[in-house]
């Protein structure tokens, strides 16, 4: 090995999550005998419990990305070790803990964080390095951990604790009905594929004999016999794992629509109950290789779609994690530490300062902000006092707050906005239908020139009519038409994914080709959703240095929203220390640095001891938010914050309309930065301020003026929209429920990736096509050729092969993206404007 | 009597066991994760296995934390 590498370097990043090292800053950790630089004293820590473990191996192993942790102190705060003891009281245990009679517990948590498969591998050798653990093992694909520990010598809080350690987060995990279900398909397919695999290659392999038979010569009774194997192998192919076309053919008929099902349903029973009564009867052909492997076609083909579509997360347990697990209830004068879900309407609770919501009320006493982006994407958090209602889920951020407790469980505002995500499904326009138009006509065609063949063989020669009229079914429509769509589809989803955008519904490419309008949502969509220093603009000779130094000193020991900028600046710069800090509710904060008093905050508040008193009216635009900092005598600058647009928002804006598609925004935000922004970028159809019934409202106009439309957003209230919208995409940061409930998640938030998807729909779209074709005109062929009694049992196997491998290779086709300008990386070097 | 007869029976019989391991290993979840064990093979964590002269050297401090 050569040289030791310096402790690396800045522009490598962070050794844990590869974020940007600030200046002045010196966290280190040893791996593997290097010393690495952090970025935070949470990446340092997460880094040193890693390394104290022994499994240094994950860093040279990873292949995603590692989430920054979600604290960022060198130690697990105090409230978050209270809540995860919660976990071991028996009664919040017997929701989600089973135990054997040798005092074994087995649990399932849900593990937040994991990227790619390493974080697997580290999470299995920490978890299963704890003294008593019996088992760990960590699915990749749905993010849970199988746990069984032994109870006398660990306690679950120190195994979720342990996750925490080394920056995941584990929670507890219910399973509710409908995962139960996805569950149990997931298995039942798989199932059936392996069966119809194993069966149709025996099947293949016996047919193989009879042809060879039929052309050489063979003895009748092993012909016989070998039917009668057959018969037995393909029984199986047909009753089980061909099962969902019949059932789906059923529905269909029941409900009056052609689909493929049909079709596929009438040749593979028609040629199984033929082939049986061929085999009975020692007369006419068997079909059963036909039957296994159009079967086994089929099956993979549906089988990738139904694993694209359960990739992503589960909405189930989503809702749940917004809520905190526990609660303090104020009982007789005294605090108590309780399960949220023990909470009733009437009871009061105790919600401290940078804790969750956790039910519905209305507040008693105390005054403090709430951070309800959560629910709203909005990320100013707004001033509530005595008498304000106050929603679970969200966050409160300055002071203690006494509440009373209005709502509970299914009554909460958070489950009514999940209500109404329910409602807007059911008024989607089902896209999936028209998908299936044409297929129906198609289906309709061949049925009827089915139809036609037999009567016509039946008045030329009857006893060959039933055999004819088979192999035109067999040798047609089905296989090549069938799979035309769905290997497209897969390809070009398998493609998006790879490229940063998961597509969840089958419908998405689809609806992406014939959009018309695409509607974004501003906070955290167009823009990066949090506030960034933009600009600061002193009023007499102080130099900008020395005003954000005091600024970031008063600053520090805030957790209200509007602080973190300047805790991001304040890393970057050499600390100055502020004394006797008080915070004012809403308005801001007053504290001592150098020997001299300052305020921050409201330009009223900050200004009260100045000359003259400054309004918002005096700030240098109106559109941002402005902050005053004031000593006593005279205002020092004015601070100017906002949330910046994503990068390359204004272009893929621009290359959007190129398309020909109309580009809207709408927000609830109603101040002046909408215009600001909507400007910037050049979108002209802005609507603001509004609710998420009306923007609901607004979609469903649209649609009915016979729009198609896509939605992009990220918050909770933007999920009743997405699912109201006939395409849907949330960005990979917004909330898991926006996420689930999206028909495609954005995952790496770079929003070029939205032209790129747009252009391989399109160029799906004219896959599909030619796959059609490319059917219509094999079967013009083969039509006639069956018609007139000339197709034997081989050809219609071989004819199906081919024409089947003449789809996919097309499809696949659609396995490379357009190479667009390659995405730059984000510029994180803060260009901060002075006059 | 044509070998054909004891033959073909015996491959329905071991298509029959396949398909029973295959259930078998599909309800004890193997198939759930189809990502991972992918990846999972290629994590040396054998280090300690690999006796020491058979170790390429290394001029580096062997101080790993344990």
């Amino acid at each position: 090995m050569n040289a030791q590498q310096e402790p690396g370097n800045n522009d490598q990043g962070c050794y844990h999550c590869g974020l940007d090292i600030p200046l002045h800053s010196n966290f280190i950790t040893l791996i593997k005998g290097k010393a690495q630089r952090m970025c935070c004293p949470g990446c340092q820590a997460v880094a040193q419990a890693i390394s104290d473990g022994g499994l240094e191996n994950y860093y040279k192993h990873r292949t995603g990305e590692t989430r920054s942790p979600e604290f960022t102190d060198l130690s697990i705060p105090e409230q978050l070790l209270a809540e995860l003891a919660l976990y071991d009281q028996a009664s919040i245990q017997k929701a989600f803990v089973s135990e054997s009679e040798d005092g074994v517990k087995q649990a399932v948590l849900v593990i937040e964080g994991i990227t790619c498969a390493a974080c697997v591998w580290l999470l299995e050798h920490q978890i299963s390095n704890l003294p008593g653990v019996t088992k760990a093992s960590v699915n990749l694909t749905n993010h849970r951990a199988q746990l069984s520990w032994n109870n006398d010598e660990i306690q679950l809080s120190s195994i979720l604790t342990s996750i925490y350690r080394i920056g995941y987060q584990g929670h507890p995990y219910h399973p509710d009905k409908e995962e139960q279900m996805l569950a149990s398909e997931t298995r039942k397919a798989t199932r059936r594929l392996g069966i119809a695999g194993v069966f149709c290659m025996q099947v293949m392999m016996l047919a193989m004999a009879l042809y060879a038979g039929e052309m050489q010569g063979i003895e009748d009774h092993l012909v016989n016999f070998i039917r009668w194997a057959s018969f037995v192998l393909a029984t199986p192919v047909v009753i089980y794992s061909a099962r969902p076309f019949f059932s789906a053919a059923v529905r269909d008929i029941k409900t009056g629509h052609l689909t493929m099902d049909v079709p596929v349903s009438l040749a593979v029973g028609g040629a199984y109950l033929a082939s049986i009564w061929a085999t009975v009867t020692a007369s006419g052909e068997v079909y059963y290789d036909s039957v296994t492997m159009f079967t086994f076609f089929l099956l993979i083909g549906r089988f990738l779609e139904m694993k694209a579509r359960h990739r992503t997360g589960r909405a189930g347990n989503s809702l749940l994690n917004l809520l905190p697990a526990s609660a303090t209830l104020l009982k007789d004068g005294e605090e108590l530490m309780v399960p949220a879900t023990d909470l009733n309407i009437g009871d009061r609770i105790l919600v401290k300062p940078g804790h969750t919501v956790p039910a519905d009320g209305i507040i008693l006493t105390g005054q403090s902000s709430i951070d309800e982006s959560a629910l709203t994407g909005e990320y100013l958090p707004v001033s509530k006092a005595g008498g304000d209602s106050i929603v679970g889920g969200t966050f409160n951020v300055e002071n203690p707050l006494q509440i009373e407790i209005t709502q509970v469980g299914a009554a909460t505002q958070l489950s009514a906005i999940v209500r109404l995500l329910e409602r807007a499904h059911e008024d989607k326009p089902k896209a999936a239908q028209i998908a299936d138009k044409l297929a129906g006509y198609f289906v309709a065609a061949v049925l009827l020139t089915a139809l036609v063949v037999g009567i016509s063989w039946w008045f030329i020669a009857p006893e060959h009519a039933f055999w004819i009229t088979l192999s035109v079914l067999v040798v047609t429509c089905p296989c090549a038409l069938s799979l035309a769509t769905p290997t497209a589809l897969t390809v070009a989803t398998g493609t998006l994914r790879q490229n940063g955008l998961l597509i969840t519904r089958g419908h998405v490419l689809e609806s992406l080709a014939k959009a018309t309008h695409i509607i974004f949502d501003k906070t955290g969509t167009l823009t990066e959703g949090n506030l960034s220093l933009q600009s600061v603009i002193p009023f007499g000779e102080t130099s900008y240095e020395h005003t954000l130094a005091i600024a970031c000193a008063l600053e520090a020991h805030s957790e209200h929203p509007i602080a973190k900028p300047f805790h991001v600046q304040a890393k970057l710069m050499e600390p100055v220390q502020a004394a006797e800090i008080t915070n004012h509710v809403g308005l801001g904060l007053e504290g001592e640095v150098h020997g001299q008093r300052y305020f921050i905050g409201k330009p009223a508040f900050a200004s009260r001891h100045c000359l003259t008193t400054l309004s918002y009216d005096d700030a240098p635009d109106d559109h941002g938010q402005w902050l005053l900092l004031a000593s006593e005598s005279e205002p020092v600058a004015w601070i100017g914050l906002s949330d910046a647009p994503r990068k390359q928002a204004k272009n893929t804006l621009a290359q959007l309309t190129r398309m020909g598609l109309q580009v809207e925004m709408l927000t609830g935000d109603s101040s002046a930065a909408v215009g600001h922004i909507a400007k910037e970028l050049g979108i002209e159809n802005i609507i603001s301020g509004v609710s998420p019934e009306q923007k609901l409202q607004h979609i469903q106009s649209l649609q009915a003026n016979g729009a198609r439309v896509i939605m992009v957003g990220d918050g909770i209230n933007d999920i009743p929209v997405l699912a109201g919208a006939q395409t849907s995409i949330a960005m990979g940061s917004a909330t898991d429920l926006a996420k689930t409930n999206a028909d495609a998640v954005l995952i790496s938030g770079e929003l070029q990736r939205l032209p790129q998807a747009l252009q391989l729909a399109r160029k799906n779209q004219k896959i599909i096509r030619q796959n059609l074709g490319w059917a219509i005109f094999y079967n013009m062929i083969a039509l006639p050729l069956a018609a007139m009694g000339m197709i034997a049992p081989y050809m219609a196997a071989i004819g199906m092969s081919a024409s089947s491998l003449v789809v996919v290779g097309n499809a696949l086709r659609l396995s490379k993206l357009a190479r667009a300008n390659r995405v730059e990386s984000p510029d994180q070097s803060r260009k901060i404007t002075t006059p | 009597m044509n070998i054909m007869y004891l033959l073909i029976p015996i491959a329905i019989v071991f298509s029959g066991l396949a398909i029973w391991g295959f259930f078998w290993s599909v309800n004890a979840g193997q198939y759930d994760d189809l990502e991972s064990p992918a990846h999972s093979i290629l994590y040396d964590d054998d280090e300690h296995l690999i006796p020491d002269d058979a170790k390429p050297k290394s001029t580096q401090p062997q101080d790993k934390a344990e």
